[in-house]
């Protein structure tokens, strides 16, 4: 189950460095010559970009994408992913490029609709591996309804970059009367999540050399503007919503709770989590609320639409876990507290640095 | 016992939920709050000895939950807050030398030497990895014959039988480029060392429970023999961690101190004698420096003369840096349960978790990060006495 | 100071296991419990079995916890009766 050993990013790799080469000599691979913008780099456009992210906008081929938009309010966000491995478990770098743009969009209610791509391609990199990446990406832009519409490619020395980098930037239509921010949370808000967490987390350190150990958790890498298009179209109308990536479903509490001034209290018992998952983090020494996620959403909503906004995200293929988790108790103090499975209490505090598995 | 035919085929929940069941919880916190109360004593001091339980009790948020006379300290059963500023400098200027992949448990990652750590070293260009195991650290030694990798060999009697284990293994196959720096430490001198500070009151201690799925628990016998005070071997789910509270309240109403043990689906009287013949056939018991409690006669771990050839510094000739502990900082009181993180004029300001100055903030066990994150500073009108 | 979680012993190959830890699989080390058997369940640490796990151990522990804690509220709500009953005029 593992994705292989990690490369060896040093240009004195040694050993295993020239048995790379001897690989790449009998497959294609990227070269400087590909980013250098003339023939090749041309080819390299036609001959995989386009097939796979083929519009008529991005088919003129201009330095630009130039479109049209109804009027109103636009959302931009901007996400680079350096994922590593770039493959694993239920997706793979392309994959988390697209939904993860998407995401930032559709947490303030914003549609999706225009996506941006730029490729930072180590001198080396497989082809075959790039066209699996885009083709994913591909999958992924066609399921959340984006059009990725300009694109750049840009080649680095060997050693200058692992494997691949993606940038993603996107652009989203904002309803008119939707105000999402994680600045407007109320006391009495229920705080809900759409699924289990810590998968994503999980399945990324599976694969990672001198820790790996197998499981069939993977990567809850989803779009999640289909779940929020639905929400809103039912009226309702949460105040904050975010997706809890890096840093896991604790972090964002706590950005919350900063941003909106209030005292948020999650039961440990409601919190949905997969028992691999679990099982993991305890192998490891981790705290599952610190673990990365890549499709789940965290909505704070009127108490009085709780019910509701369940029900909706439960009937999304992706919600099918959705739970409320707690409560936001008061305004004033900015903490996030978790009632523990046998009646006490513990304050949940931002994660400093990441998590390294641990003995101890 | 029950009879086999009762038993179902066993689940791994037998292991683990069923022993953090809240209904359990409740009547055990029934029972410790009638012990506590007819003790008549206005504070009783426990001390969890092992780094593992102290989170453990604030995951659960078991402080909050018992009696206000009941007064928990944390010991130094953490073996990355004891680890002390020269062995950690020492091992930072290793993973500097060319050539060297430097193999840590994560715990040592961010735990700060005199002037830097091994996260910063790894952003320096130092080649530091995190493994999970030390059979891991063999593994990258075999598949990396051109450099040398040296693994820092940190933690206490449950995890010096492994990293033993892999050096017989080493041997075995005749491994020519691993090596360790050795810094494992051993409990029971720590624990005499605590006992012996001066003022210092305790009812009771909560002995760890892998240590002594590895030594037994007959040699926690010294404790209340010498002392007079009980000890209770005990698991990590919030039934044993509570019923060990109880068990020690019991002793200490019914004035009979004795070693008990809680964990018994684990630990024995005499241990893992295979674990310990293979600890003690790689290893010898030397003197060592504990950060905080200074030095401690025949409490460090060293190689046997026959494995000194996986001693990186008996190998290459490094350097040691002269190191210095940081000023102001009450780790070594702390670590006693002489003092409590909020007694330290650090805590909170100058060290916290994203600049730690003392191991004790560093590390998810070191007792004043478990109080940062799972109590923030200072909650007002919350505290336990 | 010691992380370590239950596993079962699934397969044996000489020094080394696969154990399962209810929806994860990992390779350890036996070295340190040789005479564990598949279908053993132990305690896993630093990629080594450090120690076996006892099932009957587990069951009567927390039997006995709850008869203890069971028979003292009984014991205590009989105490409350005749307190009460003696308080009776």
């Amino acid at each position: 189950m593992k994705s292989g050993l990690k490369r060896q990013r040093r240009k004195d790799s040694g050993v295993k460095g020239s048995m790379e080469k001897k690989e790449q000599r009998s497959s294609e691979f990227i070269t400087l010559a590909h980013g250098s913008g003339g023939k090749a780099a041309h080819e390299l456009i036609t001959r995989f970009f386009l097939p796979y992210f083929d519009n008529p906008i991005l088919r003129t081929l201009d330095d630009q994408g130039v479109f049209k938009i109804e009027s109103g309010r636009l959302a931009l966000t901007t996400d680079t992913y350096v994922v590593d491995p770039i493959f694993f478990r239920g997706g793979d770098i392309g994959k988390l490029a697209i939904c993860g743009t998407v995401n930032d969009l559709a947490v303030c209610g914003a549609r999706p609709v225009y996506l941006s791509a730029g490729f930072v391609l180590e001198e080396g990199f497989s082809l075959e591996k790039l066209e699996r990446i885009l083709s994913s990406m591909k999958e992924a832009s066609q399921e959340a309804k984006v059009t990725i519409i300009t694109a750049d490619t840009k080649v680095v020395e060997r050693g200058a970059c692992d494997e691949i980098f993606i940038n993603t930037s996107g652009i989203g239509i904002v309803p008119s009367g939707v105000e999402i921010s994680s600045k407007l949370v109320e006391a009495g808000d229920a705080v809900l999540v759409s699924g289990a967490i810590g998968e994503h987390g999980t399945a990324i350190i599976s694969e990672r050399e001198g820790i790996s150990f197998e499981t069939e958790v993977a990567s809850d890498c989803a779009p999640l503007s289909e779940m929020v298009g639905a929400i809103l179209a039912d009226g309702l109308r949460p105040h904050a919503m975010r997706d809890p990536t890096r840093g896991g479903l604790a972090t964002t509490l706590n950005e919350i709770a900063m941003a909106s001034h209030v005292e948020i209290e999650i039961e440990e018992a409601l919190v949905p989590i997969a028992t691999a998952v679990k099982s993991a983090c305890n192998l490891l020494g981790f705290d599952p609320l610190y673990v990365a996620n890549e499709g789940k959403l965290v909505a704070f909503v009127p108490e009085r639409e709780a019910h509701d906004t369940l029900t909706i995200m439960k009937q999304n293929k992706y919600g099918k876990n959705a739970a409320v988790i707690g409560r936001v108790v008061s305004k004033g103090e900015a903490r996030v507290y978790m009632r523990t499975r046998i009646g006490g209490r513990r304050l949940v505090d931002m994660l400093v640095g990441e998590q390294f598995p641990r003995i101890c | 016992m029950l009879p086999v035919a009762l038993i179902v085929e066993c689940r791994m929940s037998r292991f683990t939920e069923d022993f953090e069941n809240p209904d359990d919880a409740k009547l055990l916190l029934r029972e410790i709050k009638n012990l506590a109360h007819s003790s008549n004593k206005e504070r009783i001091q426990f001390m969890e000895v092992c780094g593992t339980h102290t989170v453990a009790i604030f995951r659960y948020g078991i402080r909050e939950l018992i009696p206000n006379n009941i007064r928990l300290l944390s010991g130094p059963g953490c073996p990355v807050c004891v680890t002390p500023n020269s062995s950690i400098d020492h091992f930072i200027s290793l993973s500097e030398l060319p050539g060297v992949v430097a193999t840590v448990f994560g715990d040592m990652m961010r735990v700060p030497g005199s002037d830097s750590s091994l996260e910063m070293a790894k952003a320096s260009g130092s080649d530091v990895r995190v493994v999970y195991s030390s059979l891991d650290a063999l593994k990258i030694a075999r598949e990396n014959p051109d450099k040398q990798v040296v693994f820092f060999a940190v933690g206490f009697e449950t995890t010096a039988p492994t990293i033993a284990a892999t050096l017989l293994t080493a041997a075995r196959e005749g491994t020519q480029n691993f090596f360790v720096l050795p810094a494992n430490k051993l409990v029971p001198p720590a624990i005499r060392a605590v006992l012996d500070t001066e003022d210092l009151a305790l009812d009771g201690l909560i002995c760890p429970g892998h240590v002594s799925a590895i030594i037994g628990s007959r040699v926690y016998g010294f404790i209340p023999s010498q002392y007079g005070i009980g000890a209770v071997v005990t698991g990590f789910q919030s039934t044993d961690i509570l019923y060990a509270i109880c068990l020690l309240l019991r002793q200490v109403v019914e004035a009979k101190p004795r070693v008990q043990t809680q964990y018994s689906r684990l630990v024995s009287d005499d241990g893992n004698p295979a674990a310990l013949k293979i600890m003690y056939q790689v290893f010898e018991p030397c003197d060592s420096v504990w950060r905080g409690l200074g030095p401690i006669p025949m409490s460090g771990l060293k190689l046997r003369s026959e494995f000194s050839r996986f001693d990186f510094s008996e190998r290459f000739d490094v350097p040691i840096p002269e190191s210095l502990e940081a000023k102001g900082c009450l780790c070594g009181e702390v670590l006693r349960g002489k003092k409590e993180p909020y007694d330290c004029a650090l805590f909170g300001s100058a060290c916290t978790p994203e600049s730690p100055v003392g191991a004790c903030m560093v590390t998810t066990e070191g007792t004043c990060q478990a109080y940062y994150r799972y109590r923030g500073r200072r909650i007002q009108g919350e505290d336990r006495v | 100071m010691c992380l370590a979680i239950p596993a079962k012993v699934i397969e044996l190959r000489g020094d080394m296991a696969t154990v399962d830890m209810e929806g994860i699989r990992r390779e350890v080390n036996v070295l340190l419990v040789p005479d564990i058997k598949t279908g053993e369940y132990a305690i896993v640490h630093a990629g080594f079995a450090i120690g076996k796990l006892d099932e009957h151990e587990a069951l009567d522990s927390l039997r006995l916890i709850r008869q203890v804690l069971g028979s003292q509220r009984e014991g205590r709500e009989e105490q409350e009766e005749q307190n009460e009953q003696r308080q009776a005029p």
